[in-house]
């Protein structure tokens, strides 16, 4: 099933994996650069799922799944975080700030796209 | 290079760059006392990113390194370390570690354990996350895999049923066969809260993540669903009771939970051959599993959204029950799950991706550019001979030919520039470079040495700052070990204790100005004299100008500092910085104040590709000045003229005097000439003030010509800078008027050999 991704990162090669692996699968990609690009590029899309990165400069991931959460229109949309702990602090974080789970980087391309169809479909 | 992978690295190691870049100016902000939370986030930031993108390259060192890096940072982040001086000196030693370990990576060559080691080691003792090193252990970089097109692993999507059609009750799990052993596999109870649904998860989705484990028996547990007046959409009423039947371990089962880990009620265990009843004798609310497994999409607890068909199925689903009856839980019918199915194609089938980029720009090849920069040199040549052509011709100048040339002029101008502007870029990675520098050597000759660096964004070709980064770190090298003095005797000075050297760059006149002072002593004037003497370089009755003395620094062969230190004496001496610049084209310059300290500066032309020149006729042949060397043309009166000598004149231009020099006899075209009245002369402004009058035979043209090297071909010519082609084809020299200038009125004088007759 094809599905329609925003994947938010402030590291361009982070932005290319993704984007790699994401196209890779058949899924849409739309990359945005950080929590301020992302809430952008949203405006103009219907992802069924979005990755975010948490540390990002302008707007971090916490501070982008809060935006996004507290739209209405976007939110039941699943977010999963990308981070490089697994830490249950931070995913405790994580999840009060809106996300559905995660994925820790770096990540396995077949697990990430298990991860989305997990939450999306 | 057609394998994304091989790309993405590539790109991943010029946005290392940038992190690092990034990464040395929040540390010099942080040297500057910068507290900033964000200033300390961009640091850690650059870090991460640098370990992250390692990580999923399998560059286990540099993950390695970046991550103890990062652990420190995150200290100082969190506010558990505040760094001191010390620290952010250990810290700018991270980074340039981090930035070796990036090229080496790069280059495919291993750093040294021990060369890390010892930093590392530091940086635990200073900011005392020690323990962290058996963290460091978990962090096992899982290499990317390029095959993205083996699905092995992955849910096999294709084979699973289509969703879209109708129920299809008999295919979709086998509950009509009956195990003759103990079946392997586990039951779930599973009980969503409403932080599940809120957090963005859907328990369809985890269904189906089940069912890809084996075959699924599903029963909703729909009792706690009210009537459809007192239903909050935003609360979850559904309850699970699954049975899967797999070989998997419970791990995979608990895996499939992670993400809802805590936000629902769980229990999972292993079925036994008693508890396995496909018949689901324990369900109260049995209900068609088809109907079921599509009905959990979006049950009643769907919050918000109402305006989704999903929302609207949902609504459905409980509208057939009349709100009076309180009792009575929604029931599934067939059109419900019609209805349902129509959500599932949420995503547009789209195939290819279209990612939307968040600026526009493009990472070319520097190879490419360099070939444009080169076939542009073709056209301004062409366009050259295409003129003379048109000249030739005697075609009028209003003609349409010569009209339409010299808008092609024009363009041809416009097309150089803009090739020449995407070959610049800032200086400030050259800078940032002698940070490094500055910060090694003084460590080893024990100074405490501030960098300052001013115009760090002044563009120049890329070319130029590569060429540049040997003879600038010698430089910094040697302003910090000779320019700058022991911090006692700064103090005894009255100076403070760290020395200063600053680096500038700006633009001006067309050239570029680089320098780079010291707050040291100053040049021992004495000293070098001395030396000088010693190195027969001088005798001693020669009457020598401050400047005059401190130019020997460039002569060849000559060191001042009586004990090689460690950092100076590796071969390489201020001459060789001086053929190197000349090499750009550049010209090099010193002052020293005595107590204040030293200026090298450095004046570059801004390509090293085109010059704009005027062509002029010494004795039968053509050559080529450099226009900015040019201060203005003018013919000689007999009143300007003033012989000093049989070969020595000097031109008297608004109340000064001026050296003249016969560019034909200075080049050994032609000998001396008696008079040189009527000629005309080119002025000629040099970086130090001085100035000299060429006298040529006739200004022929004034244009813009491409640089072609000699010195690869040839080697080095005294005055000479480069060679052109004109536009009749025929090959001119290009003047190097400074060099020139500085050969004949020089006191240590020598007579050049005859240059050789282009042609």
């Amino acid at each position: 099933m094809s599905l329609e991704v925003l994947a938010v990162d402030d590291s361009r090669t982070m932005r290319d994996m993704l984007n790699l692996a994401l196209s890779s699968a058949g899924f849409t990609t739309h990359l945005a650069d950080d929590g301020v690009h992302g809430l952008e590029v949203l405006e103009g899309i219907e992802p069924d799922v979005i990755i975010t990165d948490i540390n990002m400069p302008r707007m971090d991931g916490f501070g982008f799944m809060n935006a996004v959460r507290s739209e209405e229109r976007w939110s039941r949309i699943p977010i999963l975080v990308l981070t490089t702990e697994s830490a249950d602090e931070l995913k405790s974080k994580a999840r009060a700030a809106g996300a559905t789970g995660w994925i820790v980087k770096p990540f396995d391309p077949a697990k990430l796209v298990k991860a989305l169809q997990m939450v999306a479909g | 290079m057609s394998d994304p992978m091989a790309e993405i690295r590539a790109s991943f190691f010029i946005e290392c760059e940038e992190l690092l870049e990034s990464l040395q100016d929040g540390l010099i902000s942080m040297e500057n006392g910068d507290t900033d939370s964000e200033t300390i986030n961009v640091v850690f930031r650059a870090v991460h990113s640098i370990k992250g993108g390692a990580g999923a390259f399998g560059l286990d060192d540099l993950v390695k390194f970046a991550h103890r890096f990062e652990t420190a940072m995150d200290e100082v982040r969190a506010g558990r370390f505040t760094p001191d001086s010390d620290a952010i000196r250990l810290f700018f030693c991270c980074a340039d570690l981090l930035g070796d370990l990036v090229r080496a990576a790069r280059d495919d060559i291993t750093i040294p354990h021990n060369t890390t080691a010892p930093v590392l080691n530091e940086l635990d003792r200073l900011v005392g996350c020690e323990d962290d090193v058996e963290e460091e252990l978990d962090f096992t970089p899982a290499i990317l895999s390029l095959d993205m097109g083996d699905t092995q692993g992955l849910p096999d999507i294709t084979g699973l049923p289509p969703l879209s059609d109708a129920p299809i009750l008999e295919t979709d799990v086998s509950v009509t066969a009956p195990l003759p052993s103990a079946p392997k596999g586990f039951s779930i109870h599973f009980k969503p809260e409403t932080s599940l649904y809120a957090s963005g998860n859907e328990p369809l989705y985890l269904l189906r993540a089940l069912r890809d484990l084996g075959d699924l028996v599903v029963t909703c547990n729909t009792q706690r669903v009210p009537t459809l007046n007192t239903l909050d959409p935003d609360d979850g009423y559904l309850s699970w009771h699954l049975k899967v039947l797999t070989e998997e371990p419970i791990e995979v089962v608990r895996e499939v939970f992670e993400f809802v880990d805590g936000l629902c009620a769980l229990d999972i265990t292993p079925l036994s051959a008693s508890s396995y009843d496909p018949i689901f004798s324990d369900s109260t609310d049995q209900v068609d599993l088809q109907t079921t497994l599509i009905d959990v999409s979006e049950p009643p607890v769907a919050p918000p959204q109402i305006e989704a068909p999903v929302e609207n199925a949902a609504q459905e689903a409980v509208q057939p029950e009349p709100p009076q009856k309180d009792d009575i839980p929604p029931t599934e019918t067939p059109e419900i799950t019609q209805d349902t199915q129509k959500k599932q194609p949420s995503a547009p089938a789209k195939t290819t991706s279209t990612p939307t980029q968040p600026r526009a720009t493009v990472r070319v090849d520097l190879e490419r550019v360099d070939r444009l920069v080169n076939l542009v040199g073709e056209l301004v040549i062409n366009q050259a001979m295409l003129s003379q052509s048109v000249a030739e011709a005697g075609l009028p100048p209003n003609s349409p030919v010569s009209t339409g040339l010299e808008e092609f002029l024009q363009l041809t101008r416009d097309i150089q520039e803009s090739v020449m502007m995407i070959r610049a870029q800032p200086i400030k990675s050259l800078f940032q470079r002698m940070g490094r520098i500055v910060r090694e050597s003084s460590a080893s000759v024990g100074k405490q040495v501030r960098l300052h660096t001013l115009g760090e964004n002044t563009e120049v070709d890329k070319t130029v700052i590569e060429r540049l980064a040997d003879p600038l770190t010698h430089m910094i090298r040697n302003a910090v070990d000779h320019g700058l003095e022991s911090p006692e005797k700064r103090e005894a000075a009255g100076k403070t204790c760290e020395g200063s050297v600053t680096m500038t760059a700006q633009h001006r006149s067309g050239r570029i100005l680089i320098e780079i002072s010291d707050d040291g002593a100053g040049i021992n004037r004495a000293r070098v004299r001395e030396k000088a003497i010693e190195k027969n370089l001088i005798t001693e009755e020669m009457q020598l100008s401050d400047s005059d003395i401190d130019s020997l620094l460039f002569m060849p062969g000559f060191s001042t500092a009586s004990e090689i230190s460690n950092l100076s004496g590796r071969g390489v001496g201020m001459d060789v910085v001086k053929s190197s610049i000349q090499s750009l084209g550049g010209r090099i310059t010193i002052s020293s104040v005595e107590g204040k300290g030293t200026t090298f500066s450095i004046s570059l032309p801004l390509t090293l590709a085109v010059l704009d020149g005027m062509v002029v006729r010494v004795g039968g042949e053509t050559l080529v000045v450099p226009l900015n060397a040019i201060l203005e043309t003018l013919t000689l009166t007999d009143d300007d003229l003033k012989a000093l000598g049989p070969e020595t004149h000097v031109v008297q231009i608004r109340g000064g005097f001026v050296p003249l020099l016969d560019l034909g006899a200075e080049l050994g075209y032609r000998s001396p000439q008696d008079s040189y009245v009527g000629r005309t002369v080119l002025l000629i402004g040099q970086e130090d003030g001085n100035r000299a009058a060429l006298a040529v035979d006739a200004i022929e043209d004034q244009r813009q010509v491409v640089i072609k090297g000699l010195e690869g071909s040839y080697g080095r010519v005294p005055g000479i800078a480069a060679a052109t082609i004109l536009g009749d084809g025929q090959i001119a020299l290009i003047l190097d008027p400074t060099d020139l200038v500085s050969q004949a009125t020089g006191k240590t004088k020598k007579r050049n050999a005859p240059v050789p007759i282009a042609g």
